[in-house]
């Protein structure tokens, strides 16, 4: 935040706290506008304005507030809740208003989040190599790159005209070593180009236009890439009860998806999670560069313990910087984790703004800022003419794994992919926990012939033929409740054989097994291929008179469930057809 | 320090009172009533001229006469060393006539979050000698890994066998820190309380116990304050003096209690089934304080037990908890009635710090594997059981035979083993074995093929095989 970095653009507006009520402040006589940073009581803690009525300012305060009194002062920052913008938000972790949570640390001096400390979001001080793109005399407008540098060993950093300024003729440019406030580039009319800009986290960064997503964000998970695949641009949804596998599918995309930038948003859940990320991070590779996973992520940290109004902006935090790099021309994926956190927070302030709640205590806006969020994703083209994207991933934690509360239902009505969780998979310990009966995918059709140039031909044929099995299966199950397997006829038990292999083989992925914790589409398809000639084989042998005992006594059958794991799987998986069409074939 | 005599109004727990300067949110504060009884509270809410008070021993006898003393400070416990071995009442007065405590220190007792970045990712095993714990939910030191039980279970029971036979195999050899518990009562019996204290003197874990006790007929909003004292001492011995400390809370169910007694009093819009809006945060802030710090030799590893109203997972105690917890162990009625010792019901359980705690190195190379193998055939078997009720076990094919029989001799070789066994890793890994051999193994699809060749029991699998043809 720009506290430490503003030359106190303080207006001297001062006021005198009212009353504390946990996160929730009033202040008499504070002449501030909504949203207004504003800072509380003898330590400076730091706030924003949230209501205003009369002389009364109500600020949610973004750090504890034990032992604050009235009486004590609040100085208004005349400025908008913001971030920093600029090289240095890569390979770092942050708070819910933008604090770098190492920086907070050394400044602290202690493990213990302590109040009243304030850091600038991108450091001040680091000089950065500076390339030119354009030169003197040309002419850039808001948004245009004026040149780049190195930010991690992964990402070129566009140093971009921002989106307020007038722009005009660069007078002066050249490359060189800077910080963040010096100016790179100087405009005829006076502005100048710093690498570091301030943006409200509350308002969209502007672009031209939203355009159709074509291009699916790869995910490296079998379930999600080949049945319910999400566009780069795309929003999803992942709703479950605890323990089915919201944190685990988000880590897995923050890995393997092949986006240029993840924003990770720790959303009011567990600190060990996020522990887990920067251990991890750092020492994983990047499936599409090799370099360290850091260098392409970016994580803000609000976990469940920390100030709950904070929590409430961190998803703001997260979005905006997604949208920042998009303008630069990059993919970008945000994971939200858990956005019914970020809704909770958001009743918890409203509540003690006594406001009139909706559905389950929620405020009445809950469905409105589920979709400005949401919305802030999409394939877009920017105002420099460069396109680029924001996928958006929120996972929802409903009370009592129940789908029909108001988070999950407000968020299904925007979101276009939903991957539904299921507490008896999970239980089965059939992972991904994915209820392939109930989640979808709007994209799939859109993305399809994308998946057909790049990957394969049939690739919507054989997904359909995955589909159709699945389901009978499902059917087939019903009966199989009231009279047994046993009891049905030779060619559905031999249907309901290879539907396991789907579910065993296909369905189930392993994030912890280091092979098959990443699939390639490739990879997904050729399971699902060999999965083919068996049931091809078994059904031709079932027709020649083989019973159906022999087919499914098949040796080699079984290892389709083991090409996950495989390194090199395009010759095991050659192998295995092979054996399954001649062992199959050797029975008649 | 002025006195007030301007109590305006009494409501349940709370008392509000009027004050002429300003007065901090959270703060401390001493009601002094008629009959010269000095009652303990907290500012809830400060505004310009008036608070709310929350009164910790309940506001019964409080008259609007009573004087109102606001002590400057938000709530601080006193912690040294020489709290081990201590017994205090639930607002942390010592109630075992040992000698007064010298503190070293006085501790905010709500404590500041643990930065995440500061955080160490808790990966070392911890042996409860359970196998249902052991071999398919890990505990790990740092880990908060709840109890989900219910009334008239044996949660106990279990927890203090967890408490008497937890080690870390490493530290054996090589002498690490020093292990305590930190055992805090909400709202229990005498009676369990007495189970907990007996057992802590049998086995001399006294010693290097601290314990918080609020029983059930102590005030209910004192409940709010136990937690947190005892995980401020257990803070304070982990991370200032090295220890690893098992913190046990006891009835989480009575603190959430207290929780919504509260909120009513207050009027606040309740959430679901009238909690509090704000109780996921709050319990966040309990089980939160568990974890490794980098650069500290000590940990907090916390096992809250709570008993699920209706035996109802989906009720907001069980739910929250569930959601802000590193997993859940649940006790279950049916196992217990068929008299398996620990009834632990692996299928709904869960730990999330398994899988950096355990492989190669640290408990086997096999362990993860087994443990997968494990449950999906125990719920493929149990599965079948209803199908069996229906038409019968001649209905079903000789695969799905194998796999009943697989549930019920997981259920009575593996899950029970009685309360006073202590199994090593080695052992339970090898009933693991034992079991999975009773399967063919081409359905042991979860287990690397290495580890079938290396652990397989051949025997079992050729009468597999005879039987299967
Ligand atoms: N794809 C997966 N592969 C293996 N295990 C998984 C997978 N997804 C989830 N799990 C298991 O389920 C547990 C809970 O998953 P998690 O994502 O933390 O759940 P949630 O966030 O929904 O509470 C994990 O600790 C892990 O053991
Ligand atoms: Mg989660």
């Amino acid at each position: 935040m720009s506290k430490a970095t503003d030359t106190q653009s303080d207006t001297g507006e001062s006021g005198v706290i009212e009353s504390v009520s946990g996160p929730v402040v009033t202040a008499r006589d504070l002449d501030a506008r909504m949203n207004d940073v504003v800072y509380v009581g003898e330590e400076g803690l730091m706030g924003e304005a949230i209501e205003i009525e009369g002389d009364i300012t109500t600020i949610q305060v973004y750090e504890e507030t034990s032992g604050v009194a009235p009486g004590e002062p609040v100085v208004n920052t005349g400025e908008p809740l913001s971030v920093d913008l600029g090289p240095g938000i890569l390979d770092a972790i942050y708070d819910g208003v933008q604090r770098p949570l190492d920086v907070l640390e050394t400044k602290m001096g202690s493990p213990f989040l302590d109040r009243g400390v304030d850091a600038p979001g991108i450091d001040l001080e680091t000089k950065w190599e500076f390339e030119p793109e354009v030169s003197e005399g040309d002419v850039v407008e808001p948004g245009d790159v004026v040149g780049v540098v190195e930010e991690t060993v992964t990402i070129d950093h566009k140093v971009m005209v921002p989106p307020d300024f007038e722009g005009g003729e660069v007078v002066s440019i050249e490359a060189g070593s800077f910080d963040v406030t010096e100016a790179v580039a100087e405009l005829d009319n006076g502005e100048e180009v710093t690498m570091r800009q301030e943006w409200p986290v509350r308002k969209p960064r502007p672009s031209v236009e939203k355009k159709t997503p074509r291009t699916p964000l790869i995910s490296g998970q079998r379930i999600l890439d080949g049945l319910f695949p999400i566009a780069k641009g795309g929003t999803a949804a992942i709703p479950g009860p605890f323990g089915s596998g919201k944190t685990v599918t988000q880590h897995q995309l923050a890995k393997y998806a092949d986006a240029d930038i993840i924003v990770y948003v720790g959303c009011g859940e567990r600190g060990n999670e996020m522990t887990e990320v920067i251990e991890d991070f750092p020492e994983l590779e990047d499936p599409k560069t090799g370099n360290p996973l850091m260098a392409r992520t970016s994580l803000i940290a609000n976990t469940s313990n920390m100030p709950v109004a904070a929590r409430e902006s961190c998803i703001y935090t997260g979005i905006t910087i997604a949208e920042f790099y998009r303008d630069m021309g990059y993919d970008v994926a945000l994971m939200a984790d858990s956005t019914s956190r970020w809704a909770e927070a958001m009743r918890e302030i409203s509540s003690r703004l006594e406001e009139m709640p909706g559905e389950e205590g929620y405020p009445a806006y809950l469905a409105a800022r589920l979709s400005q969020f949401y919305e802030r994703a999409g394939y877009f083209e920017n105002i420099n003419g460069t396109e680029g994207s924001v996928s958006a991933i929120g996972a929802v934690s409903p009370p009592g794994g129940d789908f029909s509360e108001p988070v999950t239902q407000n968020t299904l009505r925007i979101v276009k992919t939903f991957w539904a969780l299921d507490a008896d998979l999970a239980e089965r310990r059939h992972f991904p926990s994915i209820n392939w009966n109930e989640s979808y995918s709007l994209y799939r059709e859109q993305l399809d012939p994308w998946f057909k140039e790049n990957v394969t031909d049939d690739w919507d044929e054989i997904r359909q033929w995955a589909i159709d099995i699945l389901d009978e299966e499902t059917e087939l199950q019903e009966i199989v409740q009231l009279v047994g397997k046993d009891a049905l006829p030779e060619d559905q038990q031999l249907t309901l054989e290879v539907a396991r292999y789907l579910r065993e083989g296909y369905l189930q992925q392993n994030a912890f097994h280091p092979v098959d914790t990443f699939c390639p589409p490739e990879k997904t398809y050729l399971i699902l291929t060999a999965t083919k000639t068996f049931h091809d084989e078994a059904f031709d042998a079932l027709d020649a008179g083989v019973p159906v005992e022999e087919v499914q006594a098949v040796e080699s059958v079984p290892q389709i469930n083991r090409i996950g794991v495989q390194e090199d799987y395009e010759a095991y998986v050659e192998e295995l057809k092979e054996d399954i069409t001649e062992e199959i074939r050797g029975l008649y | 320090m002025k006195e007030y005599q301007t109590i305006t109004e009494i409501s349940g727990p709370l008392v509000y009172a009027e004050v002429d300067e300003p007065i901090g949110y959270d703060e401390m504060v001493e009601i002094e009533t008629d009959d010269g009884r000095t009652l303990r509270g907290q500012v809830l809410e400060s505004s310009d001229g008036i608070v709310a008070i929350q009164v910790f021993e309940g506001t019964s006898g409080i008259d609007r006469k009573a004087s109102v003393r606001f002590l400057g400070e938000t709530l601080k416990l006193p912690v040294t060393e020489d709290l081990l071995g201590r017994v205090m009442d639930g607002s942390g007065q010592p109630i075992d006539d040992g000698p007064e405590i010298v503190p070293e220190e006085r501790r905010d007792i709500i404590g500041a979050a643990i930065n995440p970045y500061s955080r160490e990712y808790p990966e070392e095993f911890i042996q409860t000698g359970v196998s249902a714990i052991d071999g398919m939910n890990t505990l790990v030191r740092g880990q908060k890994l709840p109890i989900f039980s219910a009334s008239g279970l044996p949660h106990n029971n279990l927890a203090l066998q967890i408490a008497r036979q937890a080690t870390v195999p490493e530290d054996d050899e090589e002498g690490g820190s020093e292990f305590a518990v930190v055992f805090g009562a909400m709202g229990i019996t005498q009676e369990e309380a007495n189970e907990f204290m007996q057992d802590f003197e049998r086995t001399g874990a006294l010693e290097r116990s601290v314990v918080f006790m609020n029983l059930a007929d102590d005030p209910a909003v004192e409940r709010t304050v136990t937690p947190r004292l005892a995980l401020t001492t257990a803070e304070y011995l982990a991370f200032d003096k090295d220890y690893h400390v098992l913190v046990i809370l006891t009835d989480m169910t009575n603190y959430c209690e207290a929780l919504r007694e509260i909120g009513a009093a207050r009027e606040e819009v309740p959430g679901r089934r009238g909690y509090p809006g704000y109780m996921y945060t709050d319990l966040a802030q309990l089980y939160e304080r568990a974890g490794r710090i980098e650069g500290r030799a000590g940990s907090v590893t916390q096992i809250p037990i709570l008993t699920m109203p209706g035996d109802d997972d989906t009720h907001p105690i069980p739910d929250l908890t569930g959601y802000i917890t590193e997993g859940q162990i649940y006790i279950d009625r049916a196992l217990n009635s068929q008299g398996i010792q620990p009834p632990i019901n692996p299928l709904p359980s869960l730990s999330r710090l398994m899988d950096d705690g355990i492989g190669e190195g640290l408990t086997r190379e096999d362990h993860s594997d087994v443990a997968n193998q494990m449950y999906a055939a125990y719920a493929e078997g149990e599965n079948l059981r209803d199908l069996v009720n229906i038409v019968g076990r001649e209905a079903l094919s000789e695969r799905d035979n194998k796999y009943l029989d697989f549930a019920d001799r997981f259920e009575a070789e593996f899950i029970q083993q009685g309360y006073d066994t202590n199994r090593s890793i080695e052992e339970t890994l090898s009933i693991g074995w034992e079991l999975l051999s009773s399967l063919p193994k081409s359905e042991l699809n979860r287990v690397d093929e290495e580890f079938i060749e290396k652990y397989y029991l051949e025997d079992d699998a050729e009468t597999a095989e005879v039987t299967a043809d």
